[in-house]
């Protein structure tokens, strides 16, 4: 059962028996999920040890690393897949994270919350202080989600970076809705994104 | 500590001697005509012979890995903590191994059995095995008693290089590697107090040139002063701060001030120095560390990854945040080399103050992990 959206577009994008290496596995259920239905050999990096445990428990193989500064220890090409779920946000340097996600997989999945949306334009707008909302129910100061990010400063960045994007899926709300589809940067709650390096 | 005879151990278990007569040459050229190794068995082997773990012990380790020799015994065996019914590493299902490696001097041949055809101890006349001799030496045990596959090979510290060079040297012997606080060679700091150690020993006197068996004395001094440094490498500032602080040895306070004041981590390394001292061999803790100042992991092939690249075991490998002496970045050139050469591998970094000693001693994500991992070992 998958409750999270982008994972069902993850799910749907993975092709069977591929590589995976899922940063920020958590308790490795999604990648375990893959391994039983679409048969990838996966890997997952997780820094939080009883997340470990649980992913180590489900038969999984897990690096104990920090994203942040860890993607270096996994040679280029090794994964046919680099996956990031709802994580860009947290890390320190998304920018070096992506531009190495791209190296060590042929192809990159990213997730991240769209704070383009109109709700939180909305919030910022009218109240003057920063969004929280059901999804971000954590105040500024003690949020992990540090680099926010819109749908279009995301595009803007793979451009920089010389980054290709493949396919893109949106999210709003409890399904794919066509005014996402049409205007993703304002109605999208969150965005999904298959990129690899440019000339891949 | 009182032996452990609950439920989750495996109880009274008595050694046993598989003997070798025929020659077995070294690495350095050197040949033993006949050799013997001492070992213990925990669990059943199963019909198919699958469920087989080799558990390689530490410097200072023996066969004696779990359980008890007998009623009287006041600790149970090295790994107690890991190996047991219900354990780690269960005997509930897992057939497991332990062999006094070569060298040593709790029953294997060594410096302290008799030179074939006579009655004098080898002493310095030993020849100076390397790890992969015990590798290939174990090798036999395994075909002795009829096993053919080591569902896990497993060991911490100097054993995890076993393990390792077990996973390198015979591929298909090795199914699961699990490498604990371990390193791919000592780094120059490693070497320089196995030196010191060495120094320790053979500048005592009663250390005669090694030849000290056959000439009755024995070189405690030294031996103890080589434990001493060497067990302060396997602990953290940290730990020790929280274990001794600055107390002082109650006995040793005097309101008068002029008596001798020990302090408690004096009292703790004196004892634990004198108790090895007669408990251990002053050759074999030449040998052993020696062995571990030549062990290469990469030796013989361009690198640590074209190494690690014969091997078709899936791996655990686990430090300890606070080890100095075999510090986490060693794993991590083992991951990082297994990671490059397309190899399956668990990792993680365990957060304590036990330093190196940190794979012996009780703790919670380390034991949970290593339970939880195991259990796909054995299961094929």
């Amino acid at each position: 059962m998958i409750n999270r959206l982008d994972l069902k577009t993850v799910l749907d994008w993975v092709p069977e028996g591929c590589s995976v290496l899922d940063l920020g596995c958590g308790d490795g259920a999604f990648l375990q999920r893959l391994c039983n239905d679409r048969h990838v050999i996966g890997v997952g990096v997780e820094i939080d040890a009883d997340n470990l445990i649980s992913a180590v428990q489900k038969g999984l193989d897990v690096i104990q690393e920090d994203i942040n500064d860890g993607l270096n220890c996994f040679p280029n090409h090794r994964f046919d897949v680099v996956m990031l779920t709802h994580a860009l946000q947290e890390l320190t340097h998304p920018h070096i994270a992506l531009a190495r996600m791209v190296q060590i997989g042929k192809q990159a999945i990213v997730s991240f919350p769209n704070f383009g949306h109109w709700f939180c334009r909305m919030h910022l707008g009218f109240t003057g202080r920063m969004p929280m909302s059901r999804a971000m129910p954590r105040n500024w100061y003690d949020t992990p989600n540090i680099h926010f990010c819109t749908v279009r400063d995301f595009e803007a960045l793979c451009l920089e970076l010389e980054i290709d994007i493949i396919e893109r899926a949106t999210i709003a709300g409890s399904g794919q809705h066509l005014l996402a589809k049409i205007w993703p940067n304002l109605f999208a709650t969150s965005a999904v994104y298959r990129i690899c390096r440019s000339g891949q | 500590m009182k032996p452990d005879l609950s439920a989750q151990s495996v109880g009274l278990v008595t050694p046993q001697v598989a003997h070798f007569d025929t020659p077995f040459q070294l690495s350095n050229g050197a040949t033993l005509d006949q050799h013997q190794l001492i070992f213990e068995t925990y669990g059943e082997l199963n019909a198919s012979g699958t469920n087989a773990v080799l558990i390689c012990h530490a410097l200072s380790g023996s066969h004696h890995a779990a359980g008890i020799h007998d009623a009287t015994e006041q600790r149970p065996g090295w790994w107690d903590l890991a190996i047991g019914p219900g354990k780690p590493i269960d005997t509930n299902r897992l057939f497991v191994v332990c062999s006094n490696n070569l060298g040593g001097c709790d029953g294997s041949t060594g410096p302290n059995t008799p030179m074939p055809g006579t009655s004098t101890p080898w002493g310095s006349q030993f020849p100076q095995p390397q790890v992969r001799d015990w590798v290939r030496s174990q090798k036999l045990l395994a075909e002795y008693l009829g096993i053919s596959r080591w569902a896990a090979v497993v060991g911490g510290s100097l054993g995890g290089m076993q393990a390792l060079q077990w996973a390198i040297d015979f591929p298909d012997w090795v199914e699961h590697c699990v490498a604990l606080a371990s390193a791919p060679g000592l780094t120059a700091q490693n070497i320089a107090f196995n030196e010191i150690a060495r120094h320790a020993i053979l500048s005592d006197p009663d250390f005669r040139g090694g030849n000290y068996l056959a000439q009755d004395a024995l070189p405690v001094r030294g031996v103890a002063l080589a434990r001493m440094v060497g067990h302060l490498t396997y602990m953290s500032a940290d730990g020790m701060s929280d274990r001794f602080g600055r107390e002082l040895r109650e006995e040793s306070f005097s309101p008068d001030g002029d008596q001798e004041r020990v302090f408690q981590v004096e009292s703790y390394l004196r004892h634990q120095g004198a108790r090895f001292s007669t408990r251990f061999d002053a050759n074999t803790y030449v040998l052993m560390t020696r062995a571990l100042d030549l062990f290469d992991l990469s030796e013989g092939y361009t690198n640590l990854t074209t190494a690690l690249s014969r091997a078709e075991a899936n791996f655990l490998l686990l430090s300890f945040s606070s080890d100095w002496r075999f510090a986490p970045q060693r794993s991590i050139e083992i991951r990082d080399a297994l990671m490059a050469a397309g190899k399956a591998v668990t990792c993680a970094n365990i957060q304590t103050d036990n330093g190196h000693d940190g794979f012996l001693l009780p703790h919670q994500t380390y034991e949970r992990l290593l339970a939880e991992w195991m259990q796909r070992v054995g299961r094929s």
